[in-house]
C-alpha cells in the first residue's frame, strides 16, 4: 500500500512551485486531479526541453517533469457549467490546492468561503508570490524574478562583478517541501479534530527562511552580507578549481586543517604547499588569492574523476561539478533510482524525477508519464462524478469539457 | 502575535521529535517545530556545532548568539547528552521509547556503530520514524563521500548552471545544500507518518541531499536526455534550451534589476507591456515593436534575437532607478523586481503589511531584537514565527527530571561525568 492511496486532491496548481508540491502527492499515491484547459494552457506546456517542432502543448519535457501519475481534466473555467463541474469535485475531494495570482479563485466563486459552504472540512492550499493581502498580493511574477525580490540574486555572484540569478526559477522548488509537510500536518490535525483550513504559503516569506541568518544579521547587526564567489569565512581553500577538459571543475574544501593536510598528501605535498603561510587557517585566508592561484595550476592536468576519487580517499570534501549531463550520468542518483523514464507521445522518452527520499516501508507509485492535456476528462467525469456519455459529449461538444483530439471513448 | 497564535495548539501538537542533527539537519526539526511538534534538540554536552556558524550577534562569538542556530534551532527545546557513551544511550532509548519521530544528520553507519541504527532504534519502538539527512543517501558508491555545502552545489547540478559563463561555476551565496535535504526531510517525515496512521508502521525515511538539489535544476536537466544539450551557465542570462536565452538581470542607475526578458503567456504579455512603456516614454525601438512576445514560446529567444533587443533595452533602464522601474512596472503589469538586498527586504511594503518581520518583546538579549515570521499562515492552527532558540541544556530539569525521574543528584553526577 501507499501512503496517500485514500488521499483526494483537486489540483489548480500551474507552472512549478504548485505541482511540485502536488507531484509528491501523486508519487505516494494520491488521486490528483489536475485542472486544465485550453484557453489558458500552464505556460510549461510549451516551455523546453521538446522535440517538437513548432507549437503544440504536449511536448513539453518540463512540464512532463512534475505532473506524472496525475489526472487531467479539462475544464474552461470561464463557463459557469464548469464551475458547477469544479464544485462537484470539492465534494469529493479532501484538499484543493491553487497558486494563482491572490483573488482569482474568489473571482471564479471558488474561495474558501464558498468550498467550506460545500465541504466544511475541505484544506484549501493557496500559494503565491507575496502571499494573500497587503499592497502587493496580486503582482504576477515567476521564481526566477522572485529569487532577486527574495535577496537570493544580490548575495550570490562574485564580489568584483554584478549578482548572478541562482538557476531556474530557484525560489519554486524550496516552496514544496515546506508545502508537503504542511498539507500533511494540517490533513493529520483534521483526522483528530475534523476541522479543515486555509493555509497561505508566500513564497517570498517561505524563501527568507533560506538565508535567514543573514537577515537576522543586517536587522539586528547592522550588515549587509556582500558577494564572496565560492568563498567560505572559515575555511580555504573552498573553491571550484579547473581540471582537464573544456568546462570541467572539482570543488575542494578543506573545511580543517586535517583536509589541508590530506589534501597536500594527495598532490604529493609540493613545495608550495609545504609553506609555512599556509599551514594555519588564518594564513590561508590571509592568501587566499594565491593558494587559488597555486591549487588551480594544480588540477588543471587532472582528469576531474581521478582527482575527485584521490581526494576522497585521503579524506578532503571535494567532488565533480556535474553539468546536467553529469548528473543524468551520475553513478549515485542512478543507484537511488533518481530518474524514472517514460515513453510519451509528442515527449518521447524522458526522464521523471522522484522525491528526494526513500521510505523503507511505504511504496511509491510510478504508474503512468504526465498526461496530454484533457486526456482524463472522460474518466474522471464518469468514475468520480458519475456521469454518463450521453451527459458528457454535449458539454465536450459545447467546450465546456475539453478531451484530445481523438478522445479516447473506450 | 494573534491571540490565537498563543494560545492554540499547532497541527502536530501531539508529537514528539528527538532530533539529533547538526547544523546540516536543524531546518528538518524547525520545520516540524513550528508546526507545533515538541521538538526536542538533542545536543552533544558541548553544544550543537551550529553554535559556533557566524554571523553572531552583536558579533560575539558565543554559543548562544549564532544568527544560524537562531533560524533553524528556534521553537526546540534543548536537552545535552553524549549519546556515544553508555549512560547517554540509556537516557536515548528511553526518550525513544514515546517518541513519534528521530531526526540524525550522522554519516551512514554513524548512528548503527553506536548501537542507535533504525533497526535498533524499531527494536525499541516500532511505530518510531527515523529520519536520517545525508549527502548522497545511506547506500551507493558516492554514500561515504565527504560532502561540503559546496561539494554538494557541485554534485547537484546547481554550480555547473550558475555563475558567469568566464569564470568557475558558482554556488548561491548562503549554504543551501543541507538546506534542501532538510526541508524534503520534513516532507518526508510527514508521508511516512501517513503510512503510520493507516498501518500502524514506523519506519526509515532515507534523505539524500543530492538529490534534493537536484530537484532544483528546472528545465535543465531534462534538457539532457530530451536535446541532447549541455546547459551552460550564462551570467546576467539563462539557456532555455539549444540555442535558446533569455535575459534575466539587468544594471539600471542604482543597482540591478531582473527583468525575465522571454516569450510565454505571462512572460510575453510583460514583455509586450514593457516595449509599450519604452513607445510611451518616446524610447521605441522598431524591432522591439515588430514582435508579438506572447506568441513566442516560453524560453524561445535566440541569442541573434537577444543582441538586437539588449542594447535599446539597457537604455531604458540605465535612466532608471530600481525603485522607479518597480512602480512603472507594477502599474504596467509588467514581471520586473528589484534584485533587492537585505535591507530592501527589512523595508519591504509588503512584509510590513503581512508583518513578517517581528520584534520580539523579550528575549535572552533584551527587547528589540528583529526575528523572521512563519513560513505560511494556517486559518485554523497557529504556525509559529521564528522564537527564540534554547541555551545549551535549557531544558534538561524539565526533561531528565520531571519527565524521566531522574534524582537531582543523578543528574548532576552524569553532568560531571561529561554525559549531560
Amino acid at each position: 500500500m501507499r501512503p496517500l492511496d485514500n488521499l483526494k486532491v483537486l489540483d489548480f496548481c500551474w507552472v512549478v512551485a504548485g505541482p511540485m508540491t502536488t507531484s509528491y502527492f501523486a508519487e505516494y499515491g494520491a488521486t490528483v486531479v489536475r485542472v486544465e484547459s485550453r484557453q489558458r494552457p500552464d505556460v510549461l506546456r510549451t516551455a523546453p526541453p521538446s522535440r517538437v517542432k513548432g507549437k503544440s502543448l504536449n511536448g513539453s519535457g518540463y512540464y512532463a517533469n512534475y505532473n506524472a501519475n496525475k489526472y487531467a481534466l479539462g475544464l474552461n473555467l470561464g463557463d459557469p457549467r464548469a464551475i458547477a463541474i469544479v464544485k462537484r469535485m470539492v465534494a469529493w475531494a479532501d484538499m484543493v490546492t491553487e497558486n494563482f495570482t491572490p483573488g482569482t479563485m474568489e473571482r471564479l466563486g471558488l474561495g474558501y468561503d464558498e468550498l467550506r459552504k460545500i465541504k466544511p472540512d475541505i484544506i484549501l492550499f493557496s500559494t503565491s508570490m507575496l502571499g494573500r493581502g497587503g499592497p502587493r498580493s496580486k503582482l504576477p511574477g515567476f521564481g526566477a524574478v522572485l529569487s532577486s525580490l527574495s535577496g537570493l540574486t544580490a548575495i550570490t555572484g562574485w564580489p568584483d562583478r554584478s549578482p548572478t540569478n541562482p538557476y531556474g526559477a530557484y525560489t519554486d522548488f524550496i516552496t514544496p517541501r515546506f508545502a508537503v509537510a504542511t498539507l500533511l500536518a494540517a490533513l493529520d490535525h483534521r483526522r483528530r479534530t475534523g476541522v479543515g483550513q486555509h493555509i497561505d504559503m508566500s513564497q517570498l516569506e517561505v524563501s527568507l527562511h533560506f538565508l535567514g541568518p543573514l537577515l537576522l544579521d543586517r536587522a539586528n547587526n547592522g550588515r549587509e552580507a556582500g558577494r564572496t564567489g565560492n568563498r567560505h569565512e572559515a575555511a580555504a581553500p573552498h573553491g571550484a578549481f579547473p581540471c582537464r577538459g573544456e568546462d570541467c571543475w572539482v570543488t575542494i574544501t578543506c573545511m580543517s586543517d586535517a583536509h589541508w593536510l590530506a589534501l597536500r598528501q594527495a598532490l604529493s605535498d609540493p613545495p608550495w604547499m609545504q609553506s609555512e603561510r599556509f599551514s594555519t587557517l588564518l594564513g590561508r585566508k590571509r592568501g587566499e588569492d594565491e593558494l587559488e592561484a597555486l591549487l588551480a595550476e594544480a588540477t588543471q592536468s587532472w582528469e576531474a574523476g581521478e582527482l575527485v576519487r584521490a581526494l576522497q580517499a585521503a579524506g578532503v570534501p571535494a567532488g565533480p561539478v556535474h553539468s546536467n549531463k553529469g548528473v543524468v550520468e551520475d553513478p549515485q542518483l542512478g543507484h537511488r533510482g533518481h530518474l524514472v523514464y517514460y515513453e510519451k507521445a509528442e515527449i518521447g522518452r524522458h526522464p521523471v524525477q522522484r522525491s528526494e527520499f526513500r521510505l523503507s516501508r511505504a511504496a511509491a507509485a510510478q504508474n503512468w508519464p504526465t498526461p496530454v492535456i484533457g486526456e482524463h476528462t472522460r474518466l474522471v467525469c464518469r468514475d468520480i462524478l458519475g456521469m454518463t456519455d450521453a451527459e458528457i459529449d454535449p458539454l465536450v461538444a459545447q467546450g465546456v469539457l475539453e478531451e484530445p483530439p481523438v478522445a479516447s471513448h473506450g | 502575535m494573534s491571540a490565537k497564535e498563543k494560545s492554540s495548539p499547532g497541527m502536530l501538537s501531539p508529537y514528539r521529535v528527538l532530533d539529533l542533527t547538526d547544523e546540516r539537519g536543524l531546518l528538518c526539526g524547525k520545520i516540524l517545530a513550528d508546526l507545533g511538534a515538541d521538538v526536542l534538540q538533542i545536543e552533544p554536552p558541548a553544544g550543537n556545532s551550529a553554535r559556533r556558524i557566524a554571523p553572531f550577534y552583536r558579533d560575539e562569538p558565543s554559543p548562544d548568539h549564532s544568527f544560524f542556530w537562531w533560524s533553524y534551532a528556534a521553537n526546540k527545546r534543548s536537552v545535552t547528552l553524549d549519546v556515544t557513551r553508555a549512560d547517554g544511550r540509556a537516557l536515548l532509548e528511553r526518550m525513544v521509547a514515546s517518541a513519534h519521530f528521530l531526526i540524525e544528520s550522522g554519516r551512514p553507519g554513524e548512528m548503527a556503530a553506536l548501537g542507535l541504527g533504525y533497526e535498533d532504534l524499531a527494536a525499541i519502538n516500532p511505530a518510531l520514524i527515523v529520519v536520517s539527512i545525508t549527502p548522497f543517501g545511506q547506500t551507493g558508491p558516492y554514500s561515504s563521500y565527504l560532502a561540503s555545502d559546496l561539494v554538494g552545489m557541485g554534485m547537484g547540478g546547481f554550480m555547473y548552471v550558475t555563475g558567469d559563463p568566464d569564470r568557475a561555476p558558482l554556488r548561491v551565496g548562503f549554504p543551501h545544500f543541507y538546506l534542501h535535504g532538510s526541508a524534503a526531510g520534513a516532507a518526508g517525515a510527514m508521508l511516512a507518518h501517513a503510512h503510520r496512521v493507516a498501518t500502524g508502521e514506523g519506519q526509515h525515511v532515507d534523505v539524500s541531499c543530492q538529490e534534493a538539489v537536484a530537484r532544483a535544476l528546472a528545465n535543465s536537466l531534462a534538457g539532457y536526455p530530451i536535446e541532447g544539450s549541455i546547459i551552460v551557465r550564462q551570467g546576467a542570462y539563462r539557456q532555455t534550451g539549444a540555442g535558446t536565452f533569455m535575459r534575466i538581470t539587468w544594471p539600471c542607475k542604482d543597482g540591478f534589476v531582473n527583468f525575465q526578458f522571454s516569450g510565454g503567456a505571462s512572460s510575453g504579455q510583460s514583455v509586450n507591456n514593457f516595449v509599450r512603456w519604452m513607445a510611451d516614454e518616446g524610447m521605441a525601438d522598431e524591432f522591439l515593436l515588430s514582435l508579438d512576445f506572447k506568441n513566442l514560446g516560453y524560453g524561445t529567444v535566440t541569442m541573434e534575437m537577444m543582441d538586437r533587443i539588449v542594447p535599446p533595452v539597457s537604455r531604458f533602464l540605465l535612466e532608471r532607478t530600481k525603485q522607479q522601474l518597480f512602480e512603472g512596472a507594477i502599474e504596467r503589469r509588467i514581471l520586473l523586481f528589484p534584485v533587492s538586498t537585505l535591507g530592501d527586504i527589512l523595508e519591504d511594503p509588503q512584509l510590513e503589511a503581512r508583518g513578517f518581520f517581528r520584534t520580539a518583546e523579550s528575549s535572552d538579549f533584551g527587547a528589540g531584537l528583529t526575528l523572521l515570521g512563519p513560513f505560511a499562515r494556517a486559518s485554523a492552527t497557529p504556525i509559529r514565527a521564528t522564537g527564540s532558540a534554547p541555551r545549551l541544556g535549557q531544558h534538561n530539569a524539565e526533561i531528565y527530571i520531571d519527565e524521566l525521574g531522574l534524582a537531582r543528584s543523578d543528574l548532576i553526577r552524569l553532568a560531571s561525568a561529561g554525559v549531560i
